[in-house]
């Protein structure tokens, strides 16, 4: 794909960039910063901000010609108008002339800071954007360092609650619109819009409209100040103690690559990662809850045996001793990693044991919350553990177990009590629960072994574009629980009674590449994934809709 | 290259070394007269010198408002990981609600503090000041980790010349620029 | 243990000197004789360990006011300090320190080094302070008027070779360095012992020289001029300070250097010798080399005071009259007491003015400058008595 390049030159170098993109883009490309508050790539432009103002020329023509008018030295003449252009607005061109570092360039961002900062309350210590604050930033490197503003600043509303999850502060707002164009671009109803006039402008929200929306919180991400901030972060923790591990939204197969912001094993926040092939520089708010369900409160804290807490280890030795009895179910979702699943599989494999996934599904809205809720079920595919797309209930293991087939069901996650399976028929079987939360089963099963979630683990799954995409540890799991793959590796090896090392995860990581050719790519995944070939599962009906960068469509489209 | 020091050379009276002996007994037979130096601790205190960096303390301003606004730059900058701040909101029934943040929790450990006085200097409020405090006791760990009374306590009050906050508030109270 | 031996050897000792010195019981024993000597022993044991314990304290007030500091003055026994006056009196200087630091000798754990020979590890601390308290008996504190009008000294024992006594078995006080630093089977200790004794036996040679002198002098008025107490006696005109001033100078630099004190301590010097020959000894073994010491040093006082400083007269030419009986006596007592106290005061004084001697200046100054000037300072009096 040759894209066509325009020669720019940049304070006083040649470069050659993409056409089509604006200088701010190009500078960027070619490495070189200009500051900017309104511009966002995913947004309209609008230019309100001044911020990123350049000096743009172009080379001279002669009006009467059309010839470019050359130097005395035979280059030729750049045309510089009198006032300085936005760099966001303006679009690369052949020869253009860019300056972004001399004095006059300067002095416009020292003059728009100094204008922005005239009625901002300045109360950066109490603001939960300071530390990531573009204002704070930008006003630190390129503005004057004192105020000669003496009179009384502008007051305007604070403290404004939008929509139960955003607290709004108009004095700190800076007027770049960000958020009105967020809300009417990618919502696609006005939600946020400017009040009054000139320095008395307020961003505010109309009121008696509809403003709720699964996606209002990328606003607050959106805004270059703490105009909008999340209610549930509010006065949480200052920015610069979080830890930012990268992750992935487990709400859905959507698969929203995120950033998790933790402190000492608290997870404070949940923000979007940027992956222009995924979800762009969004996420739903409800992915950014999704740690709620690990509360320590839901959490299955503790191994049991009989109902009676134990060691994890005894547990587990324990839980090998039922499982060499034979006759064993395996029940799961697709909550698990692809490396889980791969062992899973191994250990199925070698108990002999008929596997029963069980699906999740839900609404689907066309955006970043797919219908099927559970991230991972293409990686059971490819792991070769189902063959066909689960069903929501167990009414196969419940006529196994009926029959006696089944003496022994090994159940991750799952409450079978819930999915076709009789309390009359759970007491026929041993039933070994491991899980990360507590249910009616964890308290009715032989065995409970504490598991640990996707914030405590790390793993690669694959979205519902069959792009594998791998997560990584942000916090430590409660003390007892064990690592999901650990645990299901000690199993393995007892089981088989194949004496082998445990290996690490880049072990297994390396062994599903070599066995699994379409999960090559496995070994040694790129932070922003890589799609694998999905073709060999068209025949599946799977139950997404078409979203962002997915077309359903086309998987289907490949059988035909 | 040994340098060779020349000496003087001494005379017999010198040599014999009693007269030294003598001179050095009368001074300090004259020193068993001259008053005392040591300054007897528990009883007598000493001058603390302004600017001296004793154990850290929060301050109130005159009119009682706590300053600190809990920014936790104190808890960053804090070399040792001696302090510990949890961020809260005020109540909306306080005076002083308009400045949105106090802390909930503040807690400074006497054990790892080693009195730099970075929390003092990086403070955006000054809210955070060392005072004289130099002995600090405790019998258990936990007698030595400071709670934010505790801190209040010995902070006192720091008179606020500059008074932001309450600017703040006439303006939005008494019609600023609305 | 300790306490057990030193009694045991007191006792054997104080009935040799008993017995000595009762030349004139020559019928059947004289048991309220005996008696009567075992009870001055014990006071001059007293008066002693005493002046040992208060210099204890002395030393440490002294040094505090020469560096400007307080010393002790905070130590309060419970009880006695809430006296009014008198407790405050006693804890201000530092009295009741003196008890603080006697009780934690006597309750601190008794240490016994695995590698140490035992029985002489034992005995060292005992040989250390019983030559001390054995040369106290003859030392004559004063002088009581006796049935016959003569003068007789108050002195547990008294006889013609007092002095050579006195000189003999405060000579003997090294063995307890040497015992300890041998038996402590460690190099500090041993090293500190080997300075001890040679530095004993350098300086008693000079220290012997210089008291002849004295006693040659005595010897032209005196039938028994080895007697402490005849030297003593002699001294009611002209104190031999006076009449000898290099024998005196020669004997009191030798009493330091026999007595272990600064500027002469080389035997434990603690900045390369840890704490020398007393290293490995703690609790109450070291107590009793640390009091030893300073009895040591009140004993050298006493027979300095004896010697060169007139014992009991107040002044030159000046003595009390015999003719007060009683109360002569005590005031003869008092003299000699006031005349040790100040010697005491002189050596702490000393201590806290000079630094220490390194080894062979100490050697060098004993052979090379005391023993000529102490033979030549024994010819010149001979000679000039001889006439």
């Amino acid at each position: 794909m040759d894209k066509q390049t325009v020669k720019i030159n940049v304070n006083g170098t040649d470069y050659e960039v993409l056409a089509g993109q604006n200088v701010l883009e190009a500078c960027r490309s070619i490495g070189i910063e200009i500051p900017y508050f309104c511009y966002h790539p995913n947004l309209k432009v609008a230019g309100s901000c001044r911020m990123c103002l350049v000096r743009i020329g172009m080379p001279a023509r002669d009006r009467q010609t059309g010839q470019l008018v050359k130097n005395a030295d035979g280059t030729p003449k750049i045309a510089w108008p009198p006032k300085p252009s936005i760099a966001c607005g303006t679009k690369v061109a052949d020869g253009m002339h860019i300056v972004t570092d001399d004095e006059s360039v300067e002095s416009c961002r020292k003059g728009v800071i100094e204008f922005l900062l005239l009625n901002h309350p300045l109360d950066c210590p109490i603001c939960d954007k300071a530390g990531e604050c573009k204002l704070q930033e930008y006003a630190y490197r390129y503005g004057a360092g004192h105020s000669r503003y003496v009179e009384n600043k502008n007051v305007k509303p604070k403290k404004v609650e939008v929509a139960g999850k955003i607290m709004l502060d108009a004095e700190r707002c800076i007027q770049c619109s960000r958020c009105i164009r967020f809300s009417n671009e990618f919502i696609g109803r006005s939600i946020f819009g400017f009040v009054k006039r000139g320095s008395k402008t307020e961003i505010s929200v109309y009121e008696g409209a509809d403003n709720t929306s699964n996606y209002l919180l990328n606003a607050v991400d959106g805004c270059p100040v703490g105009a909008l901030t999340e209610k549930a972060f509010r006065f949480q923790m200052r920015t610069w103690f979080l830890k930012v591990t990268d992750s992935i939204c487990g709400e859905s197969s959507a698969g929203a690559n995120t950033r998790v912001w933790s402190r000492e094993n608290k997870i404070y926040r949940v923000t979007p990662r940027t992956n222009p092939e995924v979800n762009e520089m969004w996420m739903s708010d409800s992915g950014r809850y999704v740690q709620s369900r690990y509360d320590e409160a839901n959490r299955l804290a503790c191994a049991s045996v009989d109902a009676s807490p134990c060691d994890t280890s005894y547990a587990i030795n324990r839980c090998v001793e039922i499982m060499k009895l034979g006759g064993v179910a395996i029940v799961g979702n697709a909550w698990q990693s692809l490396e889980e699943m791969y062992v899973m599989k191994l250990l199925a494999d070698v108990c002999g044991a008929r596997v029963h996934f069980v699906s999740h599904l839900g609404e689907d809205d066309g955006k970043l919350v797919s219908a099927d809720r559970t991230p991972n079920m293409r990686g059971a595919f490819a792991t070769g553990l189902i063959g066909e797309y689960p069903k929501a209930d167990l009414s196969d293991l419940a006529a196994d177990m009926e029959s006696g087939k089944v003496k022994v069901v090994l159940c991750f996650g799952e409450n079978i009590l819930e999915l076709g399976i009789s309390p009359k028929l759970l007491k026929k079987v041993n039933v070994l629960y491991c899980g990360i939360l507590k249910n009616a089963l964890s308290d009715e099963a032989k065995i409970s072994v504490p598991l640990r979630s996707e914030f405590e683990k790390d793993g690669i799954w694959i979205n519902r574009q069959f792009r594998a995409q791998k997560f990584a540890r942000a916090v430590d799991g409660p003390e007892k629980s064990v690592d999901d793959l650990e645990f299901l590796l000690t199993l393995l090896r007892e089981v088989a009674g194949d004496g082998f090392k445990l290996p690490g995860l880049s072990d297994i990581r390396r062994e599903i590449g070599e066995k699994i050719p379409i999960l090559k790519a496995c070994c040694d995944l790129p932070p922003e994934g890589e799609l694998i070939d999905g073709s060999a599962w068209s025949g599946i009906d799977f139950p997404e809709a078409d979203a962002m960068h997915f077309n359903a469509g086309k998987l289907k489209g490949t059988k035909e | 290259m040994a340098i060779v020091v020349e000496r003087k050379r001494l005379s017999l009276l010198e040599r014999c070394y009693l007269p030294q002996i003598v001179s050095g007994l009368l001074i300090t037979f004259k020193n068993i007269f001259k008053p005392r130096v040591t300054l007897e601790y528990p009883d007598q205190r000493p001058v603390i010198p302004a600017g001296y960096r004793g154990a850290p303390t929060l301050v109130k301003d005159s009119q009682g408002r706590e300053k600190c606004v809990s920014c936790q730059l104190c808890e960053f900058v804090c070399p040792s990981k001696a302090i510990r701040v949890t961020p809260g909101e005020i109540d909306p029934g306080s005076p002083y609600s308009h400045i949105e943040k106090a802390p909930k929790k503040f807690e400074i450990d006497m054990l790892r503090c080693i009195f730099c006085g970075l929390c003092q200097e990086a403070c955006p409020e000054k809210a955070i000041v060392l005072q004289d405090e130099f002995s600090i006791n405790g019998l258990s760990r936990e007698d030595f980790v400071r709670s934010k009374q505790a801190l209040y306590a010995a902070g006192g009050v720091l008179p606020d010349r500059i008074m932001k906050w309450k600017k703040v508030k006439d303006n939005a109270e008494l019609g600023g620029n609305r | 243990m300790c306490i057990f031996s030193t009694t045991v050897f007191d006792a054997c000792a104080l009935l040799c000197a008993a017995s000595v010195s009762a030349p004139e019981c020559s019928g059947g024993i004289d048991w309220f004789g005996i008696f009567m000597q075992v009870v001055w022993a014990f006071l001059s044991i007293i008066v002693v360990m005493s002046f040992a314990g208060l210099s204890v304290v002395a030393e440490r007030k002294v040094c505090a006011y020469i560096q400007g500091r307080y010393g002790p003055n905070r130590t309060a026994i419970p009880i006695v300090a809430a006296i009014p006056l008198v407790g405050n009196f006693l804890k201000k200087n530092g009295l009741m320190q003196l008890v603080a630091d006697g009780l934690k000798f006597l309750f601190k754990e008794d240490p016994l080094p695995s590698h140490v020979d035992k029985f002489w590890y034992m005995a060292a601390p005992v040989m250390a302070l019983a030559p001390v308290l054995i040369s106290a008996c003859v030392i004559p504190f004063g002088f009581y008027v006796g049935d016959g009008g003569e003068i007789m000294p108050i002195a547990a024992a008294n006889f013609d070779v007092s002095l050579i006594f006195a000189l003999a078995v405060g000579g003997l006080g090294v063995y307890g360095a040497v015992m300890a630093g041998w038996s402590s089977n460690s190099k500090f200790p041993y090293i500190g012992a080997m300075r001890a004794s040679s530095q004993v036996i350098s300086y008693e040679l000079a220290m012997g020289l210089s008291a002849m002198s004295v006693v040659i002098w005595t010897a032209r008025t005196s039938d028994s001029p080895l007697s402490l107490f005849e030297i003593a006696h002699a001294q009611v005109d002209w104190w031999y300070c006076l009449t000898q001033p290099l024998a005196a100078l020669i004997f009191l630099v030798c009493l330091f250097a026999e007595t272990n004190r600064l500027p002469f301590d080389v035997a434990e010097s603690e900045t390369d010798l840890v704490s020398g020959y007393h290293t490995e000894y703690g609790s109450f073994k070291f107590g009793l080399f640390f009091v030893g010491e300073y009895g040591h040093m009140v004993v050298g006082s006493a027979i300095f005071t004896t010697l060169f400083l007139g014992a009991w007269n107040p002044l030159p030419g000046i003595e009390w009259p015999a003719s007060w009986g009683w109360a002569a006596s005590a005031l003869s007592v008092v003299t000699v007491l006031l005349k040790i106290a100040a010697m005491m005061f002189f050596m702490i004084w000393v201590r806290w003015t000079l630094p220490r001697f390194r080894y062979d200046q100490v050697m060098r100054i004993g052979w090379k400058c005391l023993l000529p000037l102490a033979l030549l300072n024994f010819t010149a009096y001979l000679i000039f008595a001889s006439f």
